[in-house]
């Protein structure tokens, strides 16, 4: 196949999400010349999100149309080494983007920074509980930066995002009310929280009673009119329960392309292609330098794109393998521990109570937005003492509210028929008079945990599916169990007629049919030394300095939060370090 | 540069704004409103044309064609037979569009199983219309012919291999074929059992059978029984709850049952009234509302 070879330029950027966009902004802020590469399709608020179109279940939530398109390629995932992995053939378990914007279209706007024991949390379990506490094959670790340095990029992504919220710890004063639990913040969150819904209403009560800490949850679902810093306006959210797996048709969810766009693709300095699906990072003869990237356009023709600096910013799975396609890096080996591309793959335990009410109780389960609804952060990360819990790590529990959208939203007592007349007077007793807890818990990075290319299943372009071997462990399944107590307390103080409670025990396996969340991290990971990570403290490529790996890839463990506040606020790091070192003295900024 | 946006972004907002209004305050047409409600609405005229002003000539002949492509269709084998049987077996009217629909996927003998089926799967009863009643063998037909119905969805690339079923769905087959193999496996298996094919079956005797391919009983050669359970139960669900434009919840009977008002939307104005019943019936994509 003869290869198009297009002018060179100083960045590109692959993908185009919310890490593509912030990166796409600095850069060119900067005076640099930066072509971005969308695999997906060009979206924008309107015309494709326009109401009433988006308000269409089945179209968004249930067949995925935004999503990435399954049929040409997913990833392959067993539960052990040396078992043979089967692609994950239909979604469920995680929903990866697909087109401009990514996953910053269709996430619920769960808007946390990490907190600071998270960033240090090998630091933070060896000094509180002891080395030893660690359990073998456990390959938990720091970040290279702490929550001082991201303090002013996690405060900036909120500016940009006009997220809803309240301060829990401003300044180092903690304020009644928001997360007390929080690292301190410079400023109060750009706009006021949410409206309380009635199902986070009495969750919140019942959690105060019984000594806990309940805040509304941090949402990049805007709740007043809002211009970001970029001068672009965002509206209020109007809570119509169309938010994740749906793009916001009143300019209230904060993404790309209601945050960052209407500015960035007017640059003359920048370029966007959709369609166009990159194949491989291209390096010079000597392997330590990236000379640009080759892609497939829809029209299937090969393209070479020449270019100073590359930017990975694709969703983490994708960043992975395009390393490993590449051969940037020396692929993960779990027999000696050897080689760092695909290491430290994690997920996220999740938990979940339903609780089901008289008729004389109201939920109006369909005003919803993606992040409105009350928190506790007191079992989460070390902010509770696990001396006696024999575990690591920790969740947050909340009453949140997305929508009532009833294909995928019924949730009925368990001693409800699944189908006929009985199952019809199940949705009439309860829908209304239903609501939910749940907890989303941290996971740790396991020896047997990882990413590599598939031998036997190939995407639509003929390359290697990415292969994901994982398992539920030990302690992630006690410490759901412990979270699952503690919000069965919560539940129970809510009084409701009948509960139903879904919580992994020691014989549950990862199960990729059910949706359970698309926070997958790691992979391609940030540390401060070659032998413990991809990328250093910038996300620069050890083995590649001028390839530039953003996003969850980059995190040696999960954490029980949502991953965008961090991605975003990393993204805005990386690009200062950037701007203020790199552009200068093009080269290592890290020494290894 | 920015204001520019800005305007653009108004423009945006204002049409969002219209539509809203439209819908709150019911100024589409009445013209508009017939043509959102589709065939069903067509088709219910027809059956009492003794209405004067309804029905024009154009409707007329669309209606006159499917009625006489009917007997057509199902004038192969007993087609006709389960129809009918589909219909009495169904006390509480299976009116508009599945009797009068001429499934495009579907065969006569598939499309009668259909029927009998999503009647019994959620039926017409004291709690409002059913599955047929509502349209979703139309949805589930109209889905065939979707890239979902091809298996255009999903990763379907060999080598298929079997695995633990944590690991999810590894069959080669796709929607289509579950269906064709799956009812074809049921068919034959009501007929040794009962003599009768599903559709002729008393309302009992297939909730049996229903339950039994529910516990993935009895073991069939070409298809898992469960997975063709699973799969129309699935799509009866779905037909049952989606918005209108997709061939199914016809009259927004599933909303106005459970209290989902459906595409509004809009909750500024209810969101500060904790426990207080939601005043406002469904509307859907196209602005259908319950009468």
């Amino acid at each position: 196949m003869t290869t198009i070879k297009k002018d060179p330029v100083d960045v590109v950027i692959v993908g185009f999400g919310w890490t593509g966009a912030i990166m796409g902004m600095e850069m060119t802020d900067a005076g640099l010349s930066v072509v971005a590469l969308e695999r997906g399709e060009k979206r924008d608020t309107y015309p494709d999100f326009a109401y009433p179109r988006i308000a269409d279940e089945l179209t968004y939530g249930i067949r995925l149309k935004l999503f990435q398109e399954t049929a040409k390629e997913t990833v392959t995932v067993r539960h052990n080494p040396g078992d043979y992995a089967v692609p994950y053939r239909q979604f469920g378990s995680f929903l990866p983007g697909n087109g401009v914007g990514g996953a910053g279209v269709h996430w619920n706007g769960m808007h946390w920074r990490a907190l600071p024991s998270d960033l240090k949390l090998h630091t933070t379990i060896s000094e509180r509980y002891g080395k030893a506490f660690i359990p073998e094959g456990m390959l938990l670790q720091d970040y290279p930066v702490d929550y001082a340095d991201l303090e002013p990029f996690f405060d900036k992504f909120e500016k940009v995002c006009g997220t809803a919220g309240k301060s829990g710890n401003l300044r180092g004063q903690i304020i009644e009310g928001g997360n007390p639990f929080e690292g301190p913040r410079t400023s109060e969150y750009p706009t006021p929280p949410l409206k309380s819904l009635y199902s986070g209403t009495l969750f919140s009560k019942a959690a105060k009673e019984l000594g806990y800490h309940p805040f509304a949850i941090p949402a990049a679902n805007c709740s007043q009119p809002y211009t970001n810093p970029y001068g672009v306006q965002l509206g209020p959210c109007n809570y119509c329960g169309y938010c994740e797996r749906f793009g916001c048709f009143m300019y209230s969810k904060g993404s790309p392309q209601s945050t960052i766009l209407p500015v960035l693709t007017q640059r003359k300095n920048f370029e966007l292609r959709t369609n166009s699906m990159v194949i491989k990072v291209n390096l010079d003869s000597s392997g330590k330098k990236a000379t640009g990237v080759t892609y497939i356009d829809i029209q299937g023709r090969e393209i070479e794109q020449p270019a100073n600096m590359v930017i990975l910013s694709a969703y983490q799975l994708h960043n992975v393998r395009l390393l490993l396609l590449s051969g940037i890096g020396q692929p993960y080996n779990p027999q000696t521990g050897e080689g760092m591309v695909g290491r430290n793959y994690a997920y996220q335990m999740n938990s979940g109570i339903s609780l089901f009410f008289d008729k004389d109780t109201h939920f109006n389960p369909f005003i919803g937005a993606g992040a409105a609804g009350a928190v506790i952060d007191d079992f989460n990360s070390d902010n509770f003492d696990h001396t006696d819990l024999g575990f690591i790590g920790g969740a947050y529990i909340s009453a949140v509210r997305t929508g009532g959208r009833p294909i995928q939203q019924m949730t009925l007592p368990a001693d409800t028929p699944t189908w006929g007349a009985g199952w019809k007077q199940g949705i009439k007793d309860n829908y209304l008079h239903s609501m939910s807890i749940g907890s989303e818990g941290s996971v740790m990075p396991y020896k047997e945990c990882y990413l590599d290319l598939d031998p036997n299943y190939k995407d639509a372009f003929g390359q290697p599916l990415l292969r994901m071997t994982f398992d539920w462990k030990p302690n992630e399944v006690k410490m759901t169990q412990h979270i699952t107590s503690k919000m069965q307390g919560i539940a129970t103080a809510m009084n409701p007629k009948q509960m139903k409670v879904s919580v992994m025990d020691m014989n549950s396996h990862y199960d990729v049919r059910p949706y359970q969340s698309t926070h997958t991290t790691g992979g391609a990971i940030m540390g401060d030394s070659p032998s413990n990570s991809v990328v250093n403290k910038y996300l620069q490529s050890w083995d590649v300095p001028n390839v530039f790996v953003q996003g969850a890839s980059a995190f040696p463990q999960n954490m029980a939060y949502n991953p965008t506040g961090l991605v975003g606020a990393l993204a805005y790091w990386s690009a200062h370090a950037i701007r203020t070192q790199y552009l200068a003295n093009p080269g290592p900024l890290v020494q290894a | 540069m920015i204001s520019k946006l800005r305007m653009r972004k108004a423009n945006a907002y204002h049409n969002v704004f219209i539509i809203l209004l439209c819908l709150s305050l019911n100024l589409m047409l009445d013209q508009n409103k017939q043509h959102f409600l589709g065939d069903r609405y067509l088709l219910k005229q027809g059956a009492v044309m003794s209405k004067p002003h309804e029905a024009i000539p154009a409707r007329r002949l669309f209606l006159k064609k499917s009625l006489t492509l009917i007997p057509l269709a199902a004038a192969a084998g007993t087609g006709m037979v389960s129809l009918t049987t589909t219909a009495q077996a169904s006390p509480a009217k299976s009116p508009g569009v599945s009797q009068h629909y001429v499934p495009v996927y579907f065969n006569n003998e598939e499309w009668a199983f259909l029927l009998a089926a999503c009647e019994r799967l959620i039926p017409s009863d004291a709690n409002g219309p059913g599955a047929v009643s509502q349209g979703v063998p139309v949805f589930i037909d109209k889905q065939m012919e979707a890239p979902f119905g091809h298996g255009g969805l999903w990763y379907m690339h060999p080598p298929f291999v079997s695995a633990v079923p944590e690991l999810g769905y590894q069959s080669k087959l796709v929607p289509r074929e579950v269906y064709r193999l799956g009812i074809g496996a049921v068919n034959d298996y009501c007929q040794q059992k009962f003599q009768h094919r599903f559709a002729e079956l008393k309302p009992d005797q297939q909730d049996q059978v229903l339950s039994e391919l529910e516990k993935d009983q009895p073991a069939f050669d070409a298809v898992p029984a469960k997975m063709l359970f699973d799969l129309l139960l699935q799509n009866t669900k779905e037909g049952y709850f989606a918005d209108p434009i997709h061939g199914g919840n016809q009259t927004l009977a599933s909303w106005q049952l459970i209290g989902f008002p459906g595409a509004r939307a809009d909750f500024t104005d209810w969101v500060d009234h904790p426990n207080e019943p939601y005043p406002q019936g469904p509307v859907s994509i196209s602005s259908k509302r319950t009468a």
